[in-house]
């Protein structure tokens, strides 16, 4: 399993994550050496084992649907690096 | 020669509070006092909220003058910097919330308030717990009190140091591969991770949501059990805790293990294990058969599957976890021209390296084409591994292993190789995979006096039982009475 950088700067778009030459090029040999290591498992029968994405047997846990206060629109916007008027002020979505 | 008020256990400093040998505001001071003479050289603390916490002890002490009392009233505490507080920077060990004031607290560190604690400061941790010596603090690395060119474990090393350095009482932190029980062992002092649901994560920020659990960093055992007293049970903020009643913890310790049956895994006693750590776990396990245990050996066959399974499934759910940081609503934002630079000059400049590695492993893994090969796969493997601890437990009570297969590495020695620093957490990842609780408690030090832990590790919700054998070996050793 050796990923190209092609593939790095793809999974790296995905993740909207701007990397550098230098990082695509170690992550692109580190994810390999990962992968490398995580080869093992193909070895493993698992065609009739079920999947365990979560441990508890809770299922359905329902909760009483009781107003209650929320939080205030100044405390949930405090930390904003930008805004106006109670909402988040984002940058361009739109060229032009 | 009388000890320093820093020096008390967490439950005979509370008795002596209660007899009024002393009062919070100078056990509180005691403490910063310790903290000012010697987080220089250790660096355990991002944050010390000198002024809150004496506000809080003086308050403390208000209250028991009026005849009031609770658990940890006037109890001066640290917590790992991954859990929100109300109005106190918490940062995550990220630069990209090096401001971040969170507008509510953690349901844990709530109940930790609720019950009188007096907050002493926020703990350093790899960046978002992700890392297993601290080095991945976007801040500073922390020192092993025991040898400073060496690391405290992680991520929790900031809460570990703290403790074994006496400069908390007790700490909080989150274990999500052994981030709790590698910095107590590391550092000499208790470590306990709760089974998964016992402890309600919410305000605790996200790394791997199906891992992580809040755990407490302890002088002993009695301190770590009392403490899970107060943090454990359901929470309408947490859908995943679990409505079983949370049992009296600290009052079913006794020194009696007799009956109890410990399983001792051959995988977990292989070839690479440091042979002081190899000597000091079986020593260890001797005295619990000299104190009445019946020892078996057991197998865990899918062992060696549970690094790679937990290296997929953990950094899949980190990718998602982590995607919530964009530059719009909190942290660190760049200044780029339009919202899609915007989100990854942010992400890039705001991430630290460990960060973007598992960021990325996790998005590779769930990308179109590989999340059967690798996520599902690894889902699938993760069921035969607890599997084989539900099978064992249908053998034993509790099982015993070393926590590390070294004791404490130097620092910058792992730094520049991630699969090396990985293996430091092989015998603590496959725990959490099941969803089960273990303890790390102090067993001997090796050559160069650095600490090595015991792990004994319990089914789900088995706590009680663990805590009670984890204390009879405890009390039967002098290790835990012995500090850097």
């Amino acid at each position: 399993m050796h990923l190209t950088s092609e593939e790095v700067r793809h999974v790296a778009e995905l993740a909207k994550l701007r990397l550098s030459e230098q990082e695509l090029a170690l992550y692109a040999g580190q994810l390999s050496a990962i992968l490398e290591y995580a080869e093992r498992l193909q070895q493993v029968e698992t065609s009739c084992v079920a999947p365990t994405p979560y441990v508890l047997p809770l299922v359905n846990v329902w909760a009483e649907d009781l107003p209650a206060p929320s939080l205030p629109n100044e405390l949930a916007t405090a930390n904003a690096p930008d805004r106006e008027d109670g909402f988040f002020r984002v940058r361009a979505v739109f060229e032009e | 020669m009388s000890k320093a008020l820093y020096e008390l256990t967490l439950h005979a400093a509370w008795a002596a509070l209660q007899r009024g040998d002393f009062s919070a505001v100078e056990l509180t001071q005691s403490l910063l006092d310790r903290i000012a003479q010697v987080d220089g050289q250790v660096n355990a603390y991002l944050t010390v909220t000198a002024e809150l916490a004496l506000a809080q002890a003086a308050a403390a002490d208000d209250r028991r003058s009026r005849g009031e009392t609770a658990p940890l009233l006037g109890i001066p505490l640290a917590v790992k910097d991954v859990l929100c507080t109300e109005g106190v920077r918490t940062t995550c060990g990220s630069r990209i919330l090096e401001h971040f004031i969170p507008p509510y607290t953690a349901t844990a560190v709530h109940r930790l308030a609720a019950a009188g604690m007096v907050l002493l400061g926020k703990t350093n941790t790899d960046e978002f717990a992700m890392g297993s010596s601290t080095e991945n603090s976007g801040y500073f690395p922390t020192h092993n009190p025991w040898d400073l060119a060496r690391v405290p474990g992680g991520s929790s090393g900031g809460s570990g140091a703290a403790v074994a350095a006496q400069m908390a009482m007790a700490a909080l932190g989150s274990d999500t591969g052994g981030s709790v029980r590698l910095p107590a062992s590391y550092c000499g002092v208790v470590g306990l991770k709760p089974s998964y649901g016992r402890v309600s994560r919410y305000g605790l920020v996200a790394y791997g949501s199906s891992l992580d659990q809040i755990g407490v960093l302890a002088k002993d055992v009695r301190d770590a059990a009392l403490l899970l007293g107060v943090i454990a049970g359901q929470d309408p903020h947490d859908s995943t805790t679990m409505p079983a009643p949370v049992p009296p913890y600290s009052q079913l310790l006794s020194e009696d293990v007799r009956g109890l049956r410990i399983g001792l895994p051959d995988e977990y006693f292989v070839e690479g294990l440091q042979p002081e750590v190899n000597a000091a776990v079986q020593a260890a396990i001797d005295v619990l058969a000299g104190l009445g245990a019946e020892v078996v050996r057991i197998s865990l066959p899918n062992t060696d599957k549970a690094l790679p399974v937990y290296y997929l499934v953990a950094t899949a759910e980190a990718s998602a976890n982590l995607a919530r940081f964009d530059g719009v609503r909190y942290g660190f934002s760049a200044d780029s021209a339009n919202i899609l630079d915007n989100y990854r000059d942010s992400r890039g400049q705001g991430f630290g390296a460990e960060v973007k590695r598992r960021i990325m492993l996790g998005t590779y893994v769930l990308s179109a084409g590989y999340y059967d090969a690798y996520y599902l796969k690894a889902q699938q493997v993760r069921t035969l591994i607890k599997q084989d601890f539900e099978s064992a437990f249908t053998q034993v009570d509790l099982i015993a292993s070393p926590v590390a297969p070294t004791t404490a590495f130097r620092l910058g020695e792992k730094v520049d190789d991630p699969l090396a620093m990985y293996l430091s957490d092989l015998f603590t990842i496959p725990l959490n995979l099941a969803g089960m609780c273990g303890i790390s408690v102090p067993c001997g030090f090796d050559a160069q006096g650095l600490p090595i832990g015991l792990q004994l590790m319990g089914p789900h919700l088995g706590e009680a039982t663990l805590l009670r054998a984890a204390h009879a070996y405890e009390q039967a050793t002098p290790w835990h009475s012995r500090w850097a």
